[in-house]
């Protein structure tokens, strides 16, 4: 009963800053209740019982796209470009809350008519393949075994949306460092986190991706918390992130699925479909796979949210 | 009820509200937070429906970890266009417009000193390039 208390005032919380997050007119209000907010969808991940998605929607659905926000909302304030909110018209606000209520009554009433339904869901057919697939962890064995496709997919995602980005760098910024040069006081908050937190850090990041093949965790989850900090140690003033012309930079963003697609190219002369991985090396190879696409994560997350290089002109 | 029915619902309400807001809000990074709030909503109501006794579905966590993934790629594409689209403005605020590119309306969106319909003009330009 409590329970169910406790649920329900978690979603009144998750309406509510979402709410706020939307319709403030403070565009960096927006932004935090925002962050709240993602941080409240974590908890009713793990309320829900699914870790794995608390622990990425936390590092990167709300710790790295918060970031990213605020650099953008300061990189628009200091251009002057953020004004203030412009009002919708009266018609329109209301159309669009209009269909916006029959959305959500339509995803309602669907989710509704599947209440108290009995659902076989695809828990136990992993389960079954979970011996062969080198993992006891149901989550990694479908991210890097059973669906390695959609993993491949999602890092070549990654690696196309950077693309896409630089592709926005003027030409007389390129090659420069990514993102605003960044001053810290030497002795302040920021310079002394910078220094306290990384070691810390990279263990935890470590720990993240090799836990993944028995409990929750695994590449992305870890490779956020690297490229977080990465991000720390850019932030503190402590070094430059890495220019967009080093070869080590792409190499590293490269190795990852580079590696799983080399291993996914083996599988086709082992099992004989291409991302299959034989499953007396299957663990081993699921690990190797991490550690590569944890790396190759990092470092395209890392320049995602460091931001494209500004040339000298943007401070 | 089952439990998890609470989310699903509360999914529902989410992605309604990240709708609207995406429709009605003009800033472009705005509507970048709205974006959001629809993702977060959407996947926790494809979780909470997935879930069995057993817990949420497995192969759902996969690919609602690799969505994540995915709006955080998009998200930074967008905010990069954003941010070019104001440093567009800041190099010929005072020059004239360019005809056939479609900066010329993000600029005036994103200028303080322009028309409330020059900012409408922008976002909606925004917004279709972005879907």
């Amino acid at each position: 009963m409590s329970a169910a208390i406790l649920d329900l005032i978690l979603c009144t919380m998750l309406i509510g800053t979402a709410w706020l997050a939307v319709t403030g007119r403070a565009l960096f209000a927006a932004i935090a209740f925002f962050v709240t907010y993602g941080v409240l969808v974590a908890i009713a991940w793990v309320r829900l019982g699914a870790v794995d998605v608390a622990l990425a929607e936390i590092a990167i659905g709300t710790g790295l796209t918060g970031v990213l926000l605020i650099g953008a909302w300061s990189a628009l304030r200091r251009r002057g470009a953020i004004d203030t909110a412009p009002a919708t018209r009266r018609l329109p606000r209301l159309a669009a809350a209009g269909t916006a209520s029959a959305l959500t009554v339509l995803l309602g009433a669907a989710a509704w008519s599947l209440d108290g339904e009995e659902r076989a869901g695809l828990g136990d057919a992993v389960e079954q393949a979970g011996a062969e697939a080198g993992t006891s962890q149901p989550v990694t064995a479908v991210l890097l075994n059973l669906r390695a496709y959609d993993t491949l997919m999602e890092s070549a995602v990654l690696l196309l949306a950077l693309i896409a980005v630089w592709v926005l760098v003027p030409r007389a910024a390129w090659g420069d460092v990514p993102g605003l040069r960044q001053h810290a006081r030497s002795d302040g908050v920021m310079a002394t986190l910078g220094r306290l937190l990384p070691p810390v850090g990279l263990v935890v990041a470590i720990y993240t991706v090799w836990v993944g093949s028995y409990r929750p965790g695994g590449a992305f989850q870890g490779g956020t918390i690297l490229a977080a900090v990465g991000l720390l140690v850019v932030l503190a003033g402590l070094r430059q992130a890495p220019r967009t012309t080093a070869r080590g930079t792409r190499v590293a963003l490269v190795a990852g699925p580079g590696i799983f697609l080399a291993v996914g190219a083996l599988g086709m002369a082992t099992t004989g479909h291409l991302m299959g991985l034989p499953s007396a090396s299957a663990s081993m190879l699921i690990v190797a796979i991490e550690f590569a696409l944890a790396l190759s994560i990092a470092v395209a997350l890392g320049l995602l949210v460091a931001g494209n290089p500004r040339g000298q002109g943007g401070s | 009820m089952q439990g998890s029915m609470v989310f699903a619902l509360c999914g529902a309400v989410l992605v309604g509200i990240g709708a609207y807001g995406f429709v009605t809000r003009l800033r472009p990074l705005h509507r970048i937070v709205a974006f959001n709030v629809v993702g977060g909503g959407l996947f926790l109501y494809f979780g909470a429906l997935t879930r069995t006794s057993a817990g949420v579905d497995p192969v759902a966590q996969a690919l609602v970890i690799t969505g994540i993934v995915v709006a955080l790629s998009l998200t930074a594409l967008a905010v990069a266009l954003v941010l070019r689209l104001a440093d567009e403005g800041e190099e010929d605020k005072s020059g004239a417009e360019r005809p056939g590119t479609g900066t010329g309306g993000g600029r005036d969106g994103l200028d303080d000193d322009d028309g409330r319909d020059g900012g409408t003009d922008a976002c909606a330009a925004d917004g279709t390039r972005r879907r």
